[in-house]
């Protein structure tokens, strides 16, 4: 068996700020690091290694730097590596960066099985795995909660849906994107940090894929555009009600009905 | 596509132009400066390098025939034939859109035994409920459900589709978009659209820390995601003027790899950290059959009971439902704390929460300076009217959609 998982290197962490003048990302001193939820991907990767001898691979788009995440893999116990990096892959939005990883796939070997998170950390979007599976032609689902079976030519997975748990088999080649817990994930471990050390990674540009139209990369493939960036309103002040009981009753009523907590939660 | 290009000749001090980008992207080798892959398009090196050296260049690509497209559609999420209620809010959004470009607004309904749906669909105001009913589509699978909402889109051609961001939606949507080779944006916050039909997109990113306005010049359909309580469900109309169209497609589209073995209930405990509204009960509560009254709140709320220490030490509630340091952290979308005094080591436990409602009488006390809503009274007389104002709304239907109460009941 064949696996791919797909992994992102992301801000070290969440608190990005906004430069109120240039309305510009401030970066200065953010660390980087492997998008948490692409752990649980590689955990349940390197599960199907330890139990069926799986071969596993992990493939990333970004800018040079990332190589510290594919290397962190390599400690984990991920066997090989693959960076897509070209100046032409820049600015790529969703649909560009699915595509993307996909000629890297078709590339890198045919796989049984796609692994993604569940989203990033920085993006947040969520939608990689489906457009990628899109772009390969093959089935997918998204929250895998729990791995029933794998046999040779399907895979049978608990999904977690909001008000049921779906069992369901699908057959190889396919992608699933997986749920944060469904393994704990493991540590680097540092024995296989120095027997990985001179380990290649391949690097892959875009004279190395298939399609080398650069229409359908980066910037110029990706249909949506970014027009601004800016701070979210922030939670104004403090409010102080006074009055007598039917009214503050009333005005609470009123404020929750606004905010839709009177509807159902599902 | 836009670029930036570099005036080589013109830059100075090369390795202090590549400390420009805060993004890396800037790269001096060999002697030449270079923009690499992790160029975001901010323009920053544009506005703060010196002049000339960065060069904003936009060549011009012929865009998509946009008066080919028109109309928006959404997608009615359902499961077992229960329409998911963001369907309601997104016809309504949808509805809005659509008088300011005056195009019509369609609805694709998919599934099995689903058409008896469409007429309630009506009443939310589109013009054309497309009903895909078929057995292939008695469960979510992304084949089918794909090659559905492909044919959908090419009889239809909208501009704009709107998808709820559910776990269906989550997972529909960017693969059709994909299919179309067209720009989704996820979970958007605000819409708006233009003369022109290019849709105006707000979203969160980075954890909600910085807001995006995005838009999908050159492509159609605009594909957008909405979560769940973003956007508020018009009132029905009395006379829904829409018609339901039947539509059919070929069984070999529908094939697919995915085996649905088992759907099973998911039982639903959820405990306080888990919890999206909480009511809290403090040393304010004089005796121990009163927490009935925060339970009825709770539970009017769909949410869950917590408690501060004291009424654990007394034995009143049990420890799993503390909140503070010695208890549990908790961030809900509401909590509203009942005769609580707001002790620093209860506060700890809520301060991240997005909305702090705090009921006490005395006006001095600590929880007042935490709460984002301050109400000075007596519990004992605002609590029991709020909760007859709430039943008295979901006893009128609103809130709680036909079949909700099977669902959801009983939970809190």
């Amino acid at each position: 068996m064949r696996i791919a998982v797909c992994i992102k290197q992301v801000p070290g962490t969440a608190q990005v700020e906004i430069d109120e003048k240039t309305g510009v990302l401030k970066r200065d001193g953010v660390e980087s690091k492997m998008n948490p939820y692409d752990l649980y991907a590689m955990e349940t990767a390197l599960r199907f290694k330890h139990d069926y001898g799986a071969e596993v691979d992990v493939i990333t788009m970004g800018p040079p730097q990332c190589e510290a995440i594919v290397r962190e893999a390599f400690m984990m116990g991920v066997d090989r590596g693959i960076i897509l990096s070209d100046r032409k892959f820049g600015g790529a939005d969703v649909l560009a960066t699915s595509y993307t990883l996909s000629q890297g796939i078709r590339k890198a070997g045919n796989y049984d099985l796609i692994i993604c998170g569940k989203q990033t950390t920085d993006g947040d979007t969520a939608q990689v795995g489906a457009e990628l599976a899109e772009f390969l032609g093959i089935p997918h689902v998204t929250s895998v909660c729990r791995v029933l079976k794998v046999e040779d030519k399907s895979i049978t997975v608990d999904l977690d849906l909001p008000m049921h748990i779906e069992t369901a088999a699908i057959q190889f080649p396919c992608l699933i994107t997986v749920e944060k817990g469904i393994f704990e994930p493991r540590l680097p471990s540092f024995k296989l940090k120095l027997a990985t050390a001179d380990r290649k990674i391949e690097w892959l540009g875009l004279k190395d894929l298939d399609d080398r139209n650069e229409m359908h990369y980066g910037l110029n493939g990706s249909p949506t555009q970014v027009k601004r960036i800016f701070p979210p309103e922030s939670h104004s002040g403090r409010d102080m009600w006074k009055g007598s009981s039917g009214d503050l009753a009333a005005r609470l009523f009123q404020m929750l009905k606004d905010k839709k907590f009177l509807q159902q939660a599902r | 596509m836009p670029q930036i290009v570099i005036h080589q000749a013109k830059a100075q001090d090369p390795q202090s132009l590549a400390a420009l980008c805060p993004f890396d992207a800037i790269e001096f080798a060999d002697g030449i400066l270079s923009i690499n892959s992790g160029c975001r398009m901010c323009r920053l090196c544009i506005k703060n390098g010196p002049q000339g050296v960065f060069e904003y260049v936009e060549d011009a690509r012929p865009g998509v025939d946009k008066s080919l497209w028109r109309g928006v559609a959404v997608f009615a999420d359902q499961t077992g034939g229960q329409i998911h209620p963001v369907t309601w809010e997104l016809l309504g959004k949808a509805t809005e859109l659509a008088v300011k470009i005056k195009q019509p607004v369609y609805c694709l309904l998919a599934g099995y035994n689903v058409a008896a749906a469409a007429p309630e669909i009506l009443e939310y105001g589109p013009d054309e409920v497309y009903v895909y009913d078929l057995p292939e589509l008695e469960h979510f699978r992304i084949e089918p459900y794909t090659a559905v909402f492909e044919d959908f889109i090419n009889k239809v051609k909208p501009s704009v589709v709107l998808v709820g961001g559910t776990s269906i939606g989550r997972s529909l949507a960017p693969r059709a978009a994909a299919r179309f080779r067209t720009g989704l944006t996820a979970d958007c916050t605000m819409l708006d659209i233009r003369p022109d039909t290019d849709l105006d997109q707000i979203r969160p990113a980075y954890g909600g820390n910085i807001m995006a306005h995005i838009n999908t010049p050159n492509h159609r359909p605009q594909f957008a995601t909405v979560r769940y309580k973003i956007f508020s469900a018009p009132e029905k109309v009395a006379v829904p003027k829409g018609r339901i169209v039947r539509c059919e497609i070929a069984p070999e589209r529908l094939a697919s790899a995915i085996n649905v073995l088992e759907v099973k209930p998911k039982r639903r405990e959820v405990g306080i950290e888990e919890a999206e509204v909480i009511v809290v009960a403090g040393r304010g509560l004089k005796k121990r059959e009163d927490l009935d009254m925060i339970r009825e709140l709770a539970a009017a709320l769909d949410g869950r009971v917590a408690s501060t220490r004291s009424l654990i030490e007394a034995g009143w509630t049990e420890p799993r439902q503390q909140i503070g340091l010695s208890g549990r952290t908790v961030k809900p979308k509401l909590i509203i704390t009942c005769g609580v005094s707001g002790a620093i080591q209860f506060v700890a436990g809520m301060n991240n929460s997005e909305l702090i409602v705090a009921i006490n009488e005395d006006e001095k006390a600590p929880i007042f300076k935490t709460a984002h809503i301050g109400i000075v009274g007596d519990m004992y007389q605002i609590i029991p009217a709020l909760i007859n104002k709430i039943r008295e709304y979901k006893a009128a239907g609103h809130g709680s959609p036909a079949g909700c109460l099977q669902t959801c009941g009983g939970k809190a």
